[in-house]
């Protein structure tokens, strides 16, 4: 029994690695620029990894990366640190109800590890999605950005210019190929994806607000605004549409 | 940094460990993924190369058409960063 239970978990973890492959490939040129322009503010190797290893998320570390330049504060770049962070928050909370039981040490393990990407990956799976998976994914994504965190510092160039802008892309095709098998099974999906977009882009041109706060309530407000609709309709002919 | 970036990935794990959600609550957290992709896309995907923006709409093209005919998600990342790797070099 106890064989079984951990050979199913190995395969998970597997699978998991294999999912994370495509955030590997998309940290790379990100990690490689981050390492290098980590390098040219002034941060030495040590304390570039380091960061790569303790923070572990993108858009804060490179938002770090100019206020460090700019000579801010501590206090401002942990507060906007969290600012930008703050929509983890509400990808959690959407993970807690699609992971699978297991012990609250294990959740609180693999949850650092959750990002844009991992997320994406994990919450677009079918099923529940095992603590397994979750570290396979986790742990190809880390891996990723803190070896390529570490290059680019070391070899101090950038990639040639057509791949490093082509290679750009590599996270939004991720977002992009995750969603489209939904998309086509389901139109609540297509609004969904919709309705955000749109919120996003208000916000974003508008400049209402911080970019971490544009997705998080442009996600919300879709998010609620379709179920609503949902419920509404379900109401109104008594009968629930499923997914 | 690294304690505000782990407090909000780890928190809701904590508060909501064995707790059934209402409803409604749960259909909007099984909403939440989708509607992150869509702001997660767009309009970012636009401002991937500064002065251009039919560089991310071509990009985006690629991976749409590859996703859509049924592409496994690391053929449809590698796709889309050939045709953009293509794109800039005859344009």
């Amino acid at each position: 029994m106890s064989d079984f239970a951990i050979g199913k978990e190995s395969t998970e973890f597997k699978k998991g690695l294999q999912a994370g492959i495509s955030i590997g490939i998309g940290y790379f040129p990100i990690a490689l620029t981050f390492g290098l322009l980590a390098k040219t503010s002034g941060l030495s190797i040590y304390e570039s990894v380091l960061m790569s290893l303790i923070v572990f998320a993108g858009a804060s570390q490179y938002i770090s990366l100019s206020l460090i330049a700019y000579g801010t504060g501590i206090v401002e770049i942990v507060l906007t640190t969290f600012i930008v962070n703050i929509r983890h928050f509400l990808m959690s909370t959407s993970l807690t109800e699609k992971c699978e039981d297991d012990h609250l040490g294990t959740k609180m393990l693999y949850s650092f590890g959750i990002t844009d990407e991992t997320f994406s990956v994990a919450a677009t799976r079918e099923g529940t999605v095992t603590s397994g998976f979750m570290f396979g994914v986790n742990l190809l994504a880390y891996s990723s950005w803190v070896i390529f965190t570490g290059i680019g510092h070391l070899i101090g160039a950038s990639l040639p210019q057509t791949l490093q802008e082509s290679m750009g892309v590599a996270l939004y095709a991720m977002f992009i190929g995750l969603l489209v098998p939904s998309l086509k099974k389901s139109a609540k999906v297509i609004f969904l994806a919709l309705l955000a977009a749109i919120f996003n882009t208000i916000f974003t041109f508008g400049g209402i607000m911080a970019q971490g706060w544009a997705i998080v309530i442009s996600t919300i407000l879709s998010a609620i605004i379709i179920e609503l609709i949902d419920v509404i309709k379900a109401r109104h002919w008594g009968v629930k549409h499923e997914k | 940094m690294g304690l505000v970036t782990y407090i909000p990935r780890m928190l809701p794990f904590v508060l909501f460990k064995g707790m059934e959600l209402p409803p409604f609550i749960q259909g909007v957290l099984k909403n939440v993924p989708y509607a992150t992709l869509g702001a997660l896309i767009f309009p970012a995907i636009l401002f991937l190369q500064k002065d251009d923006i039919w560089y991310g709409i071509a990009g985006a093209a690629a991976a749409f058409g590859a996703a859509f005919l049924g592409a496994n998600v690391i053929i449809v990342v590698l796709g889309s960063i050939t045709v953009l790797a293509i794109y800039s070099y005859f344009l």
